[in-house]
């Protein structure tokens, strides 16, 4: 009933049923009701990570050294159980971060690299290509083993078979056509697949069924029970020696060795990564699958040592039958017809979740991260600026599933048969191993640089591929094995499994010894060489300093100085950042500033120093978006610091100018009120001169009018009125005369005839003008101090002018025949004072200044009318001018009823005596 | 019966001429040389037509007619203003005052009788 064509129909079946949940999926996803939005969905797809390695595999481990086949499980156990705050900040990381497959973690965490995500995708090609290898075994090996029923017969060695009619060949052809219709039907940004999880979920409880059931039949069909089995086990004295050889020291070694290399790869592969990170829905499912997922390890690995020993009683010694077919054979052998075919498709379920995961995620990576940055760097092709690249997306990647599937098959046919399943698997594992030290690292720790992960990762896979790939070659005879007995170059000390003389490990774990400690090492090492650059720090606060560093206001994170130093240079001057950095070097016991370490204190100093410059917030801002995710290169972070100092710069000047326009404005209005004010006075003086001006000229009308009216007026009246007329007539004139005076004197148009004059001769002169006056009035005038010598600097007429004023003044207040004029010259600090002392009614106090004023005269008298002043109100005035022309002071000292005093003093000059000459020179 | 005539101005000189003109018409007159005088004068006087200069010390003539024009006793006097100042303003002030009449300096003496008599008439 098993026929070749029956097997093959029940695969096909199986895998379009599996198509049609994934589709069925992914329609429900599109739709918004996702199926795999859900915790036992998400542990079950974790259970990829068994493979035919599980199913088939462990028996043939555990038939080779007892429990020797656990360790591979006990690492993923306890990475879940025990360490999942790893797993729970990967997913954290990768979300933040759009992660979508593990070489993009690596080159995003170092600083954006494309350099290192293609090296980690050549890595991850490289060293998954013999587990697919493995996965092509298996199922040609089951189909092979099936299709020859009732016998069982071993399948031919790997490359012996032509290639045509290899079948291992053509299930790798539909592999690759299935997962090319599985995963590249369209392009999704987050490269999450639903359909996927949701088949592979269900690949998982079918292989678990399978074997399960396997399990049941041996133990309570074949046999009754366990302790049937292993009873009869220890009668078997070759099945006994083979249990306790699990108990051997090397064995311990290599214990620890797989189950550390088992925790890394249980994270680490690729289709691991994908499954359990990329794929992920909510965080929160991970709370669930740290019990679920190393419960389904638990319960598909149950009847593996039962089976195992069962199969080794049923065909004793060896007996032509691989250990790892057992899970097959022993139904098979029992006639278990629709068992064997239910085991063969938990087998295919196997391979297949595998191999459709795994290359998925390959293949995004090799688009991503290998192809598509070499094309968009060929300009010929013009492919940055095509704007829908999707379609050539598309085909990379089914490209990318067809060449690693044949690269698959091609390492099954080279050097399949070197190894039995497990140990392939494990050359795998430690391919994949190499990526712990820049993950793990990338995640705790901030220090690691891009060079320096290029530097572990190089140097570790180096070593892999020496002491494990290039062997594996050439124990299959693909590679002259010389190498490995003598070394390379026949150096003794390189030979690839014992290099430099380190015995007594199995391969596994020597390779795993040496290529992780040159990779930690390198990596470490080279990441100290230089402190991390910005883009480094900031992908290292990211994803070290986790959700807090993510745009919050206590940023975390740090940048060198080389980057920090320009920024704050372009703010404040290249020279006051130095300073600063430097005085802040010192003050932490630094040399210099550029010893100064990439950490927080220096970030933290730098806003502190930019804040003084820009204000606190827009520092914080700055520093936060340097350090912290934002899709701002160091240009544009600077196009922005540049833009703000100019907005600064320009308000600055904006704020001057404004200032400024105030200030002229109030000038302005200052200005406007005195011209008004001007004004106004020029109307009161324009008024005031037209009135005084016209007082006398109505007197001389008046009378001339009447006298030309009637010109019977006796001749005493005409005579008054004629000597009126002409008196009025002489004020007139004068009047308009010192009018014009004053305003030549005002305007600054007066002309000087400035020479040494001498004081008391002009006032000699002036007391004699108007000596007539005071014997008509009958006052004495006194002439005091009056010596040659005291020289000023004036103008002779003028002076003149200023002592007649005085004198004429004095005169006509002073009471009659009882006045007394005094005139005193003296000479004081190098100034010739003069002084006019009059015993008239004095001045108050209030008047004293009033008298300066223009047409202002004294009152105080009693009688206006009679004793009215004769004056026009212009002579101190004038006099003050000037006396004040001639940098000299006049004023008054009067106390009402004590007669006043009129002073001034010019400054004193040193001349000849009597030379009165007008020189014309003004001082 | 003849009417009586205050003159208030300050210039002895131009008080002169007009006391001799309007004596001449046969008025009585009286003279004032201030503001204070002059209400003073206007009580004990109390003229007809009072011809007010403005400006004078003590009391301007603004001032005057203004506390002459809130007397009702005074109701009855014509008031000449006889100023220098002759801004429209001022002549506006003035009449608005309450003043009949506003002649500027230099006048001629023709027109002012003229203006007294047809005031007085």
């Amino acid at each position: 009933m098993l026929q070749g064509w029956v097997i093959v129909l029940a695969s096909f079946l199986y895998l379009g049923i599996l198509f049609a949940i994934a589709w069925y999926a992914d329609r429900r996803a599109d739709s918004g009701r996702s199926l795999i939005a859900n915790p036992a969905v998400y542990a079950l797809s974790l259970g990829v990570y068994c493979t035919t390695w599980t199913f088939y595999g462990s028996v043939g481990r555990a038939a080779a050294s007892g429990i020797g086949f656990l360790p591979i499980y006990l690492g993923p156990t306890l990475l879940f159980a025990l360490a999942g705050f790893i797993l729970h900040k990967m997913i954290r990381v990768a979300k933040t971060n759009r992660i979508t497959s593990i070489a993009d973690f690596v080159a995003s965490r170092y600083g954006k690299s494309q350099l290192l995500g293609g090296l980690v995708t050549v890595i991850a090609v490289v060293g998954v290509i013999p587990y697919i290898a493995l996965q092509l075994k298996a199922v040609s090996n089951s189909f092979a083993i099936l299709a020859s029923y009732p016998d069982i017969i071993m399948p031919a060695k790997a490359g012996a078979v032509p290639l045509l009619q290899d079948s291992a060949l053509y299930v790798a052809m539909i592999l690759a056509a299935f997962t090319i219709l599985f995963g590249t039907r369209h392009l999704d940004a987050t490269e999450r697949h639903e359909g996927m999880v949701a088949a592979i979920a269900v690949e998982s409880v079918v292989k678990l069924v399978a074997f399960l059931a396997v399990g049941v039949f041996v133990v309570w069909g074949m046999h009754d029970g366990v302790g049937d089995i292993f009873a009869q086990a220890a009668l078997a004295p070759e099945v006994a020696h083979r249990l306790a050889s699990a108990d051997s020291p090397a064995a311990y070694g290599t214990w620890g060795t797989l189950i550390f290399l088992s925790m890394f790869a249980s994270l680490l592969l690729p289709r691991q990564f994908q499954i359990a990170v990329v794929e992920n829905v909510d965080e929160s499912h991970l709370r669930r699958a740290v019990w679920m997922f190393p419960l389904y390890l638990f319960l598909i690995n149950l009847f593996v040592l039962p089976v195992a020993l069962a199969g080794l009683l049923h065909f004793p010694g060896g007996g032509g039958v691989d250990a790892d077919t057992f899970v097959l054979t022993l139904p098979m052998a029992h006639q278990q017809e629709a068992l064997a075919l239910f085991v063969y498709i938990g087998g295919l379920s196997a391979a297949t979740g595998m191999v459709i995961v795994e290359t998925i995620a390959l293949s995004t990576m090799v688009c991503n991260d290998l192809v598509m940055p070499l094309l968009l760097r060929l300009p010929v092709l013009g492919l940055a600026a095509r704007a829908d690249l999707s379609g050539l997306l598309l085909e990379i990647r089914r490209w990318a599933i067809a060449v690693i599937l044949c690269l698959g098959y091609l390492y099954f046919r080279v050097a399949g048969e070197a190894y039995a399943l497990v140990s392939i698997g494990l050359i795998s594992f430690a391919a994949v191993a190499q990526f712990a030290p820049v993950v793990i690292g990338g995640l705790f720790w901030k220090g690691g640089t891009r060079d320096g992960a290029l530097a572990g990762l190089a140097a570790g896979f180096v070593l892999w591929t020496y002491t494990l790939l290039l062997p594996s070659f050439a124990k299959s005879g693909w590679l002259p094995d010389g190498f490995i007995a003598h070394g390379l170059f026949g150096i003794e000390l390189l030979r690839p499994q014992v290099l430099f003389g380190l015995a007594g490990l199995d391969e596994i774990t020597h390779c795993l010894v040496w290529s992780l400690l040159v990779n930690m090492g390198a990596y470490i090492g080279v990441s100290l060489m230089r402190v991390p650059n910005l883009r480094e720090a900031r992908q290292a606060t990211l994803f070290v300093g986790g959700a807090e560093a993510a745009g919050i206001p206590g940023w975390r994170g740090s940048a060198g100085i080389d980057d920090l130093l320009p920024l704050a240079g372009r703010f404040l001057g290249l020279e006051r950042a130095q300073e600063a950095f430097s005085r802040h070097a010192r003050q932490r016991g630094l040399r210099s500033l550029h010893e100064l370490p990439a950490d927080t204190r220096l970030v933290g100093f730098a806003e502190t120093l930019l804040a003084g410059a820009i204000g606190s917030a827009s520092a914080r801002a700055m520093v936060a978006s340097v350090v912290t995710e934002e899709p701002l290169g160091i240009d544009e972070v600077m196009n922005i610091l540049d833009e703000a100092s100019q907005v600064r710069a320009y308000t600055r000047e904006l704020e001057q100018k404004s200032r400024e326009l105030t200030r002229a404005t109030a000038e302005l209005r200052q200005a406007n009120a005195r011209l008004q004010e001007l004004d106004r006075m020029k109307d009161d003086f324009i008024s005031t001169v037209t009135h005084e001006l016209r007082t006398p000229l109505t007197s001389i009308r008046a009378f001339s009018e009447m006298l030309h009216e009637d010109p019977r007026i006796d001749l005493a009246q005409r005579s008054r009125f004629l000597g009126i007329i002409v008196s009025e007539t002489v004020r007139l004139s004068r009047l308009i005369n010192q009018i014009l005076d004053l305003a030549k004197l005002e305007s600054g148009r007066a002309e000087w005839t400035v020479a040494a004059v001498d004081v008391a001769e002009v006032i000699r002169e002036a007391a004699d003008s108007l000596a007539p006056l005071f014997v008509d009035k009958r006052v004495s005038l006194q002439l005091d101090g009056c010596e040659a010598g005291l020289n000023v600097l004036a103008d002779r007429d003028r002076l003149m002018q200023v002592m007649v004023n005085l004198l004429s003044n004095a005169l006509k207040f002073v009471p009659v025949a009882s006045g007394r004029v005094k005139v005193d010259v003296g000479a004081a600090a190098g100034e010739v004072r003069v002084s006019v002392t009059d015993n008239g009614p004095g001045i108050e106090a209030g008047d004293q200044e009033v008298i300066f004023e223009k047409f202002r005269q004294g009152t105080g008298n009693t009688d206006v009318l009679i004793d009215k002043p004769q004056g026009t109100g212009l002579g101190l005035p004038i006099s003050r001018q000037i006396i004040e022309y001639f940098n000299g002071r006049l004023w008054v000292e009067s106390t009402p009823g004590a007669g006043a005093c009129f002073v001034f003093t010019l400054p004193r000059q040193a001349g000849d005596n009597g030379a009165s000459q007008p020189t014309g020179e003004q001082p | 019966m003849s009417h009586r005539v205050l003159i208030v101005d300050d210039e002895p000189n131009i008080v002169i001429s007009l006391e001799y003109l309007i004596k001449k018409e046969g008025f009585e007159v009286a003279v004032a040389t201030d503001g204070e005088a002059a209400l003073q004068q206007a009580a004990d006087f109390v003229p007809d037509l009072i011809l007010l200069d403005v400006m004078m010390p003590k009391k301007s003539g603004f001032e005057v007619c203004q506390a002459l024009r809130a007397d009702p006793a005074q109701a009855a006097v014509k008031i000449i203003m006889l100023t220098a100042r002759g801004r429209e303003t001022e002549v506006a002030k003035g009449l608005a005052l309450g003043a009949d009449a506003y002649i500027t300096k230099p006048f001629s003496t023709k027109e002012l009788v003229l203006q007294i008599k047809s005031l007085l008439a």
